[in-house]
């Protein structure tokens, strides 16, 4: 309400009498700065993407709601109303929620729909953290490139390196030698390890469980120290390059990654009990957020939310690429794609991250840890003291960057969060003409307001702690 | 010994008349088919490929190629500024497709997917944020990642990185 | 508060004395992660690096219960309306870390979707570097804006931006600025003065303050 004060008061629009009238088409106008400069300044609005009421929504964004685009057959008519709630035009509210949110994984916005506390409609915005990550690509060459993409999803930061990385090679035709792809299966899966404990730290915590949060960082601590003793950094680590990875594994990894298996292990059985015993937190999850697996293809969606919903799809075991095809795993997959179903997943790929990692130590052969073609590696930094050439190939490799042919080529792998993929066009030169990275949460995001709708405000909270967006990814 | 996958090179790739393309399973590795249907085939093709078994799209993207116009492309394809790559994704048959459709600069419109794969409504509109490839029939053509007022399409070739001089106390001059 | 208005004397020194270390052991951050950095902050505040021992494990999600924030992460031309939203909604005192060299100059992403350095919206009191700073680092930042609340003058708390004029803090003579945007001081100087009374050293030569350096200045 406002109250008829003064001139500038009287700009405000009422709610209920000043709004545009449909039929005529008039303006949604802007609303109106509050405050003096300094203090709060206008409202954010955003414009074309504004959730409108109810009165003022299109029938078509109202049956979009209920799933009706998800290829229901001809004749089949949604009702509006097939929620079994009191539903009166003037009593459903608009929420803003985000982008300053501790639950909402970052930097997303949702503008929810209730009505009391029953939500019908979400519009998740994004965009609050795009980082013009895929221009700045276009300005760096190809070896400066894995320090761009590792920060866009910035909770496995090896999946982003990998996946350039494989484009890369994948142009130049290069053949890997055995113990680079060894390594990087060794990082890949320790970096799904660390990236599905935060998940279920946070998940945890969403459900309001304050100690899984503490347990699910301390042993990802463990395994960011590993990867601070390898790679040289605990996050956005740079280290799996186009070619191979940057250094071999320090001497003694054996023992720290079994002392890391052996701890993770038996600690994930104690949160199994923390969680999955605990009737809350399955009355909480269990029954909420249901994808089905129609509508999980229609909404191209990958990774553990696919997998709730019954399809056995991992890019690991039906596409493999490095040596997936050589370790024994299982794929994990859920039954009614549920929020459990989800949490269940991920509780188990750490199990089978776990299995790859040990088969990987038995495994990993001798060898090069890069790739010995001249053109894309630099030579070993001793050699540049001793050798004009060496420092003349070494300067060239690291200021111009090595050529990969014209060409194009589309390279997928399985992140924690779904199919990352990476579109990368070349035309020859150093720096690539074009790097497009598929993030999964980008595309995951779309299941929100499906898992959304019908629930409660408080499982909204969790539905979006389920699909673990990282903003990064989804921004870029 | 994994061989990376050569690169998918175009000249491989048929020129599109009708829907086409085998259900035989590819093997591991091969090259996924190109095809370069106009923008007036552009839904036929893509739903036929929805019929044969690709169930979902993995990625729709644009690309300028403003400043690279000479890029090989099969007979009979006329090249245009923008092109919009879709790559579908088939669960049944473990194979990829990719489309890649010329569009044309001073009228960047191209029908939308969303009725075929409702999972394209956002890639579609970070395409159309980013470049300014206009989806015709997409229910929410709005931009998405960048702010709602912004000018311009910043992964054009013309559209600068957008770099800030930087000084550093004690340095001679801007960079 | 209305402390600035005294004079000072031994007895309203050793009020203020109290003032200040109250304030410094109960500041509580509020939750303004935003990309890489986030997580690093959310590992500060778990078990191995533990905040707590500082009060101030308690996020406040709501900036209004809140007198730190920590912006970390990327700043986004999006974002930045909103980073000053919530910085407006703070009450004082209140201070700005800016966490990892994305929010304190721009970082990597010299381009047009990034805001080249926080202090173009906010006043910052403590810049960590690093990329994301490691835990100790953010530790050593927080720590050097307690030394900074503890041993300045609690009458003056907004100092200078980056390299730029006094302030007062006092909102009424911030009047007619709308942000503290960077800028030299008339006296020909850039504006920083190793020798300010006020500023916190670390045991760093004074010749190089890179590091962690705080910002304050006399009226």
């Amino acid at each position: 309400m406002s109250d008829p004060v003064s001139a500038a008061d009287a700009a405000v629009p009422h709610p209920d009498t000043d709004l545009p009238d449909p039929v005529s088409g008039e303006q949604y106008d802007e609303p109106t700065p509050i405050g003096t400069s300094k203090g709060l300044v206008i409202e954010t609005s955003e414009g074309a993407q504004e959730l409108f009421p109810r009165r003022l929504t299109e029938p078509d964004e109202l049956r979009r709601e209920a799933g009706a685009v998800l290829r229901l057959p001809e004749g089949v008519v949604v009702n509006a109303d097939d929620i079994d709630i009191e539903q009166t035009d003037d009593e459903t509210m608009i929420i803003n929620m985000g982008p300053q949110h501790p639950s909402t994984h970052g930097v997303l916005r949702l503008m929810i729909e209730l009505d009391g506390e029953t939500v019908l409609r979400t519009k998740p915005v994004i965009g609050y953290l795009h980082t013009g990550m895929e221009k700045t690509a276009e300005e760096l060459t190809y070896v400066q490139g894995s320090t761009n993409v590792t920060r866009m999803d910035y909770l496995s930061p090896l999946h982003n390196e990998l996946v350039l990385s494989l484009a890369v090679e994948a142009l130049l035709g290069i053949e890997m030698p055995a113990r680079s792809d060894w390594i990087r299966m060794l990082l890949v899966e320790l970096n799904r390890v660390s990236s599905h404990l935060m998940w279920m730290a946070t998940n945890g915590m969403d459900h309001a469980s304050t100690s899984m949060m503490i347990y699910g960082f301390r042993e990802r601590e463990m395994i960011l120290a590993f990867f601070e003793k390898t790679t040289g950094l605990r996050m956005n680590h740079n280290f799996i390059r186009p070619g191979g990875t940057a250094a071999d594994l320090p001497d003694g990894w054996e023992d720290d990654v079994t002392v890391i298996c052996d701890t993770v292990l038996p600690r994930l059985d104690e949160y199994d009990e923390l969680l999955t015993g605990q009737p809350l937190f399955r009355q909480r999850s269990e029954g909420v957020g249901n994808l089905s697996a129609e509508e999980a293809l229609a909404l191209s969606l990958t990774g553990p939310l696919l997998r709730s919903t019954g399809v056995p799809w991992d890019l690991r075991r039906s596409m493999p690429y490095l040596r997936y095809d050589e370790v024994e795993f299982d794929v994990i997959v859920g039954t009614f794609g549920d929020n459990f179903d989800r949490y269940s997943i991920r509780l188990n790929e750490i199990r089978e991250s776990i299995r790859i990692i040990r088969q990987v130590i038995e495994k990993m052969p001798a060898g090069d840890y890069r790739v010995q073609d001249k053109k894309v590696t630099p030579p070993p930094r001793g050699r540049i003291d001793e050798s004009m050439e060496a420092l003349i190939h070494h300067f060239k490799v690291f200021t111009e960057g090595f050529r990969v042919p014209e060409g194009e080529v589309y390279v997928a792998t399985e992140s924690p969060r779904g199919e990352l993929g990476c579109y990368l066009v070349s035309d020859g030169g150093p720096k690539p003409y074009r790097m497009h990275i598929r993030g999964p949460s980008f595309v995951n995001l779309q299941a929100l307001p499906l898992m959304m709708r019908g629930g409660l405000l408080a499982d909204a909270v969790v539905a979006c702690s389920s699909v673990d967006p990282v903003m990064g990814e989804v921004d870029r | 010994m994994t061989t990376a996958t050569g690169g998918d090179t175009a000249s491989d790739a048929p020129v599109l008349g009708a829907a086409g393309g085998s259900a035989v399973r590819q093997r591991r590795g091969a090259a996924p088919e190109i095809l370069f249907p106009t923008r007036a085939q552009y839904l036929d093709v893509v739903g036929g490929l929805r019929d044969e078994g690709f169930e979902t799209c993995a990625d729709l993207c644009g690309v300028d190629y403003l400043a690279h116009p000479g890029r090989t492309l099969p007979d009979g394809v006329v090249s245009e500024r923008f092109e919009v790559v879709v790559n579908l994704l088939s669960l049944s048959q473990v194979r990829r497709v990719r489309v890649r459709v010329q569009v044309p600069a001073e009228d960047a419109e191209i029908p939308t997917l969303f009725d075929l794969y409702p999972g394209t409504e956002a890639m579609e509109r970070e395409a159309y944020d980013l470049f300014g490839i206009v989806f015709t029939g997409h229910p929410d053509m709005t931009r998405i990642l960048l702010p709602e007022d912004w000018e311009g399409h910043p992964l054009r070739k013309d559209y600068g990185v957008g770099r800030v001089p930087v000084q550093f106390k004690g340095s001679p001059g801007p960079r | 508060m209305g402390l600035e208005d005294l004079q000072h004397n031994f007895l309203t020194g050793r009020l203020e004395d109290l003032v200040k270390w109250a304030r410094t052991y109960s500041m509580w951050p509020a939750t303004f992660g935003l990309a890489c950095c986030a997580i690093e902050m959310m590992s500060v505040g778990a078990a191995d690096f533990d905040l707590a021992r500082f009060g101030m494990e308690v996020f406040r999600a709501s900036p209004r219960q809140a007198d730190l924030m920590i912006v970390a992460g990327r700043v986004s031309q999006k974002m930045a309306p909103v980073l000053r939203q919530v910085y407006d909604q703070m009450m004082e005192p209140k201070w700005v870390l800016s966490m990892g060299v994305c929010a304190s100059s721009g970082g990597m992403f010299n381009n047009y979707a990034i805001v080249q350095g926080v202090d173009q919206i906010v006043p910052v009191d403590v810049y960590a570097p690093g990329c994301p700073p490691t835990p100790e680092t953010l530790m050593h930042a927080i720590l050097t804006l307690h030394e900074k609340v503890r041993t300045d003058d609690i009458t003056q708390r907004r100092g200078l931006s980056v390299a730029g004029r006094p302030g007062t803090g006092n909102l009424a003579s911030d009047e007619g600025r709308d942000t503290d945007d960077a800028q030299a001081p008339d006296d020909g100087t850039t504006g920083w003065n190793p020798n300010r009374p006020n500023a916190v050293h670390l045991g760093t030569p004074k010749r190089n303050p890179i590091i962690a350096r705080s910002v304050g200045e006399p009226l």
